[in-house]
This record gives C-alpha cells, sequence and structure tokens, in this order.
C-alpha cells in the first residue's frame, strides 16, 4: 500500500505512516461489523440447534439485532463499584479489547496482504493471547467482588494451562512449513496433503494436532465447554459481574473478535489459510481472501455448534484435559512430528 | 467392549462426533418456537385471562350485586359496593378487582349466576404502572363491550359441557 | 532518527517502571509496573534486531511469569501498617545489601568501559539473512548443546525435585477416575428381572 501512496506523490516515510494507519483502519472496521454480525450468528445458530428462532425481530431477520444491542449497551450508565479499583477496573476491559485486535497485524488475509509481514509472527500471535488473559484478571481483581475474583483466578490457571499445549501444537506446525511466518506457513501447506489437497490438516501426522488445537482455542477463548471464567450457574456472569454499559460491551467485543482470531488460526495454520482446498489451477482464479472467509466461517460454525451441543466442563476435570492430556499428547506429537521429518525430509 | 476398544473409542472422540451429529440433524429442524407476537397459540373457550363484566344485549348490565363473587374469590381481589338504583332495581355503585392479587382460578365466573363477571381470552393486558392493575367497574365493563363477542362465542363453545 | 526516539521511550519506561515496581504500595500495581518493563524491555531487544528473544520474553515473563505472580499477590490480604512496621528492623540490612548492589553496579560499567572489548559489535545488531531464530537455533544445537543440555537437566530436576517434595499421598480420597467412568457399561451397572408374585428380589 505504501507504493500506492508514494505514487500520490507523498514522502516515503508519511506514505508509510499513512499506509499503516489506513492498513489499521482497514482491518480493525470491518473486524468490528463481522464480530456484530458474528454475534448475532452465534445466536441465530446456538437457537437453531436448540429448535428457537433466535434474534428475528431488529431489521430483516434480525440481522440489527447486535446494533440495537450495541446502542442500548452505550446508551447505559457506567457504574463503578464504590470497592473498586478504580483505575484497573476501567484499564481491564480496554485492555481485553485492544489485545483482541493487536494479534491481527499479522494474519495474512490474501498472498502479501498482512500487515505486518514479520518473521515471528505465530509468536507474536502466542505472545498476544497470553496477554488476553490480564483484562480477565484485572478486571476480577480490581472489581473487589467474591465472584469476579473466582473467575479471575480460574482465568489464569485456565490460559497458562492451554497456552503451554498450544505452544506444543504449534512447533509441530512450524516444524512441517519450517517457518514461523505466517505467509510461509500457508504457502507450505500447498499441495501438502497427497499433492492436491492444501492443507495440513489431511495429513495424518497433523490431524490429532488440528482436532487439539480446535479443543485448546476453545479453551483459550474461555467458549463453551470451557467458560468457566462466567459460568452463569456458579459465578453470576464471572469477572463481568460488576461491569455494565461500554466497558461491559469492550468486553463482549473483545471475546467475540478473539473468538474470530482462533477460528482465523485454525482455518491457517491446518487448513491452508487462503489457499483454496483443492491444488487445481481454476480455484486459484477466485480471491484468497474468499477462501479464508469460507473457512473462517466454517470454524465460527464449530464453535457455535461445539457450544450448542457439550455441556461445560467441571473446573478439575478442565485442568485433567490440560495437563494429563493435551500436554503429554502434545510433547509425544512433537518428537513424532521431529523424528518424522528428520527421517524424511532432513536425512 | 474390549480395552482397545474403549481406547479408540476415547481418542477419537467418537461419542462428540455422535453428539455432534445429533445436533446437526436438529439445526435443520423446524423450529418448535412460535413468532409470539405474530403468531399465537390457539386458546381453550375455557381460558382463563383478564376479566370483565357482561351486559345483555340490550345494554343492561348482567350484574345484580348478589356479591357471590367477592365471597368466593379465595384472593380477596374483588371489592363490590351496592345500592337500589333509582328504577328500584339493585346494582352495584362500585366493582373492583384488584388485578394483582387475582390467581386467575376462575371461581368468580362460576360462582356468577346471571354470567356477569367472566374472565376473557385476553392475555395481553401488561400495564407500566401497578395503578393501572387495579381495575374498577368502568374498565370491567368496557373490557365486557370490547371483548363481548368472543365471550359469547367461548360460552356458547363450552355449554354444552356445562 | 526513529530508533533513537523508540530506543530513549522504552528505555526511559523500563526504568521508570521498574522504580514504580518498588515504589508502588500496592502489590498488585507492582506487579502490573512490572509487567509494563518487561513489555519495553521486549521492545529494546526489538530495536537491538533480536525479534525472537523479545517475543519470548513477553511469552514467558508477561504471558506466564507475571500471570503466576498476579495469582499469588492478588489472593494476599495485606496489612499495610503491618508492612511499614517492619521497615525500621530490616532497614541495616537492606541499606547494605543497596550498597553492595551499587558498587558492583559501578565496577562493572568500570571494567566494561575500560576493557578492550568492542562496543560498537556489542550494541549494533547482527546482520545476517537468516533469521535470528536459526541463528540461536545453530548456536544452540552445536557449540552450546552441551550446556543447553545440562540446563534442560537441572530444569528437570528442579521440577521433579519441586514433585517430590510437595506430593503427598493422601487417604481416603475420593477422587474422580474418568476412565473407569467412561469405561463403564450399562450391562455391567444394571441387570433386568422378571420376579414372579411375591418372591421379591435379589439383590
Amino acid at each position: 500500500m505504501t507504493e500506492t501512496f508514494i505514487s500520490w506523490g507523498m514522502d516515503p516515510n508519511w506514505a508509510w505512516g499513512v499506509a499503516t494507519v489506513a492498513g489499521i483502519l482497514l482491518i480493525a472496521l470491518p473486524l468490528m461489523l463481522a464480530v456484530a454480525m458474528i454475534i448475532y450468528a452465534d445466536r441465530k445458530i446456538w437457537a437453531a440447534i436448540a429448535l428457537r428462532r433466535g434474534p428475528n425481530v431488529v431489521g430483516p431477520f434480525g440481522l440489527l439485532q447486535s446494533f440495537a444491542d450495541g446502542l442500548k449497551v452505550f446508551l447505559q450508565e457506567t457504574i463503578i463499584p464504590s470497592g473498586a479499583n478504580r483505575g484497573l477496573f476501567l484499564i481491564a476491559p480496554i485492555i481485553t479489547f485492544t489485545v483482541a485486535l493487536l494479534a491481527w497485524a499479522v494474519i495474512p488475509f490474501n498472498s502479501g496482504a498482512v500487515l505486518a509481514d514479520i518473521n515471528v509472527g505465530l509468536l507474536y500471535i502466542l505472545a498476544i493471547s497470553s496477554l488476553g488473559v490480564y483484562g480477565v484478571i484485572l478486571s476480577g481483581w480490581a472489581s473487589n467482588s467474591k465472584y469476579p475474583f473466582f473467575s479471575a483466578l480460574r482465568a489464569s490457571a485456565q490460559m497458562i494451562s492451554y497456552e503451554v499445549s498450544i505452544g506444543f501444537i504449534l512447533i509441530g506446525v512450524v516444524l512441517y512449513a519450517d517457518s514461523f511466518n505466517l505467509n510461509e506457513i500457508i504457502k507450505a501447506q500447498q499441495g501438502h496433503g497427497l499433492g492436491i489437497v492444501n492443507a495440513f490438516g489431511f495429513n495424518l501426522l497433523m490431524f490429532p494436532l488440528a482436532v487439539m488445537f480446535l479443543i485448546s482455542a476453545l479453551a483459550e477463548t474461555a467458549r463453551a465447554p470451557f467458560d468457566l471464567t462466567e459460568a452463569e450457574s456458579e459465578l453470576v456472569a464471572g469477572y463481568q459481574t460488576e461491569y455494565s454499559s461500554m466497558s461491559f460491551a469492550l468486553f463482549w467485543l473483545g471475546e467475540y473478535a478473539n473468538v474470530l482470531l482462533m477460528a482465523t488460526l485454525n482455518a491457517i495454520l491446518f487448513w491452508g489459510g487462503w489457499l483454496p482446498p483443492i491444488d487445481w489451477a481454476p480455484l486459484y482464479s477466485v480471491p484468497g481472501i474468499v477462501w479464508l472467509f469460507a473457512k473462517i466461517l466454517f470454524f465460527f460454525f464449530v464453535f457455535s455448534w461445539v457450544k450448542a451441543t457439550v455441556p461445560r466442563y467441571r473446573y478439575d476435570q478442565l485442568m485433567r484435559l490440560g495437563w494429563k492430556i493435551f500436554l503429554p499428547i502434545s510433547l509425544i506429537w512433537v518428537f513424532l512430528i521431529s523424528g518424522w521429518l528428520m527421517l524424511t525430509r532432513y536425512s | 467392549m474390549s480395552y482397545v476398544g474403549h481406547l479408540v473409542k476415547s481418542f477419537t472422540l467418537w461419542e462428540f462426533v455422535k453428539a455432534h451429529a445429533l445436533t446437526l440433524k436438529y439445526f435443520f429442524k423446524p423450529k418448535a418456537t412460535i413468532n409470539y407476537p405474530f403468531e399465537k397459540n390457539p386458546l381453550s373457550p375455557r381460558f382463563r385471562g383478564e376479566h370483565a363484566l357482561r351486559r345483555y344485549p340490550n345494554g343492561e348490565e348482567r350484574c345484580i350485586a348478589c356479591k357471590l363473587c367477592e365471597a368466593v374469590c379465595p384472593a380477596q381481589a374483588i371489592t363490590i359496593e351496592a345500592e337500589p338504583r333509582d328504577d328500584g332495581s339493585r346494582r352495584t355503585t362500585r366493582y373492583d378487582i384488584d388485578m394483582t392479587k387475582c390467581i386467575y382460578c376462575g371461581f368468580c365466573q362460576e360462582a356468577c349466576p346471571v354470567d356477569a363477571i367472566v374472565e376473557g381470552p385476553n392475555f395481553e393486558f401488561a400495564t407500566e404502572t401497578r395503578e393501572e392493575l387495579l381495575y374498577d367497574k368502568a374498565k370491567l365493563l368496557a373490557n365486557g363491550d370490547k371483548w363481548e363477542r368472543a365471550i359469547a362465542a367461548n360460552l356458547a363453545a363450552d355449554a354444552p359441557y356445562r | 532518527m526513529i530508533q533513537l526516539i523508540a530506543f530513549y521511550l522504552f528505555a526511559t519506561i523500563v526504568i521508570a517502571s521498574a522504580a514504580m515496581v518498588i515504589f508502588a504500595r500496592n502489590p498488585v500495581h507492582s506487579v502490573m509496573w512490572l509487567i509494563l518493563a518487561f513489555f519495553n524491555a521486549a521492545g529494546l531487544m526489538l530495536l537491538a534486531g533480536a525479534e525472537f528473544i523479545a517475543m519470548l520474553l513477553v511469552i514467558v515473563y508477561v504471558g506466564a511469569v507475571a500471570v503466576l505472580f498476579l495469582f499469588v499477590v492478588m489472593m494476599l490480604d495485606i496489612d499495610f501498617a503491618e508492612l511499614r512496621a517492619g521497615f525500621v528492623r530490616y532497614l541495616p540490612l537492606g541499606t547494605l545489601v543497596a550498597i553492595i548492589l551499587a558498587a558492583e553496579l559501578v565496577f562493572a560499567v568500570g571494567a566494561w568501559s575500560a576493557g578492550g572489548v568492542d562496543l560498537a559489535a556489542r550494541t549494533a545488531p547482527v546482520v545476517s539473512d537468516t533469521s535470528n531464530i536459526q541463528q540461536i537455533g545453530e548456536l544452540l544445537y552445536t557449540r552450546y548443546i552441551f550446556l543447553f543440555e545440562a540446563a534442560g537437566i537441572v530444569l528437570l530436576v528442579a521440577m521433579i525435585g519441586a514433585i517430590v517434595l510437595t506430593h503427598r499421598q493422601r487417604g481416603g480420597v475420593r477422587a474422580q477416575n474418568v476412565a473407569q467412568q467412561v469405561r463403564r457399561r450399562p450391562e455391567d451397572a444394571t441387570r433386568l428381572v422378571d420376579p414372579g408374585t411375591g418372591q421379591g428380589v435379589e439383590l
């Protein structure tokens, strides 16, 4: 984009600055719109599986429901509990929201269409997603209230547990792709499965990792069945209990932006990102961004589908799954994959 | 089942796959909810909704202030005061129903010898204030005028079974 | 130019927030300042061209270590009066430690600026066409392989030691055995009987 601005007769430094800001807006604004629509879609899918209709009054098919909700929340009064730690109480939702947007900087939407094409993209995403927990912890602590505090404790333990196995799973992907750069990872998937399918997921060695990553992603975003941080039957609304108005909405937006991010990562890391599913020339005439969005939507559907199907885990079961099942399996898989690659690729 | 069978089953997440197949089937099923403000479920002729005081076809109010409904009301929601009208007939001067007390048991309409107080088919009478739910005689008579056709039809439909 | 501004910005914030870690009254605020310090240290690493180290700093320290700090500190019930009561008692010891640290710093800086070390080579980013992940990997798995493995073994020993020290078997705990529960079949647990009249059921 910088070149375009330079060709309009702009100073290169300025052009770079303007191009970056434009790129940020180009990602962040559609993302907000997507989050609004995805909240609506989530409610619709969940309702459909429960044989309900879901929101269908505001706008055609209820499409404007999220905007009506947003307006409602925007007009509410911001209530800060008198015992709360004011500064941290207000910073916490902002952290959640900002962090949810930050990670999108390295997501490639098409070949080369990425805001920051850094060579440690995957590590950057891991780093950023590990920050998301601070919003939850701080809001729980700063609320000076029991249930949010429980929620904060749960969140911190949960996220750390699952980050470990996510890390090992990503190492498997990196070993196969031979790069931390997301664009390179996608390119490495071209014709990976039997020479025709553009996905790591069709590799027998990688498929278990793909499933584990999907489950870990559910835990990382605290979606059902791992939504123990806001388990309404035990913790009221968890860390959001004391929040109202815009600060509440920021949590909401951040949470769904994170869900979208995890769906995107699933698509990119294991199912070929912006590559068409099959390595066949006519399919490449469709823009890559369409393939990416189709995959994101599919994984979002899976997220909603799981939410509507499975009951919530108990906390000790969650910890058991993370430390006693996912961690050993992912560790073994790192050995397996590196051993296999040593045998086949590097020998 | 064998140990290996269980191992395979739990590592392929077989039961999760089965559960998700089931929910996907439900996803495409017709929806069970009705689209309430636009669609409504059919009501029985015996449905006990909002109260109404009926009139005779000539416009004369039916209620003769016998106070049987007031006596039978388990929630003591009904208050009646009566005195002879100018033409000598016995009529109510006051007929109040506190709808916040009413439990919609229907005893009042069972007790009424002249089918004056009835519970009509209307169930959409939510109000914004509590005071609006303290019905007086004028409101009840207005309800009767408004719902007379539906009430009469319901009474006629239920008559063979009484 | 912009590198210089960024460097001084990051450096100032690191030092300022490190000071705030000590001066903040509330331990949770201290941890938050510590996190800010980690972040800006990662920024400094980025400026030095070590993006891999920068990301690791954020993932390991901000993402895991600081969360555990926060986890512990949040649960403290702090009595500030009691905290300040010990101040005078520990003052001599604290001052001694501070003096030793300051002396060491002065000594180190003196030795560094006097010695024949090429300063420019230390601060300038390593210019190379391979990414620094590969460079680190090549060094770590060739020249420093024994040290690397030794570090791994030390960590393993520490981990096992911690488990051995803290793990104890408590009797009488009815823990859930998930595998057993999953393996249980209706046929093992239930039995259909058709008792005749007046015979009852053998349980």
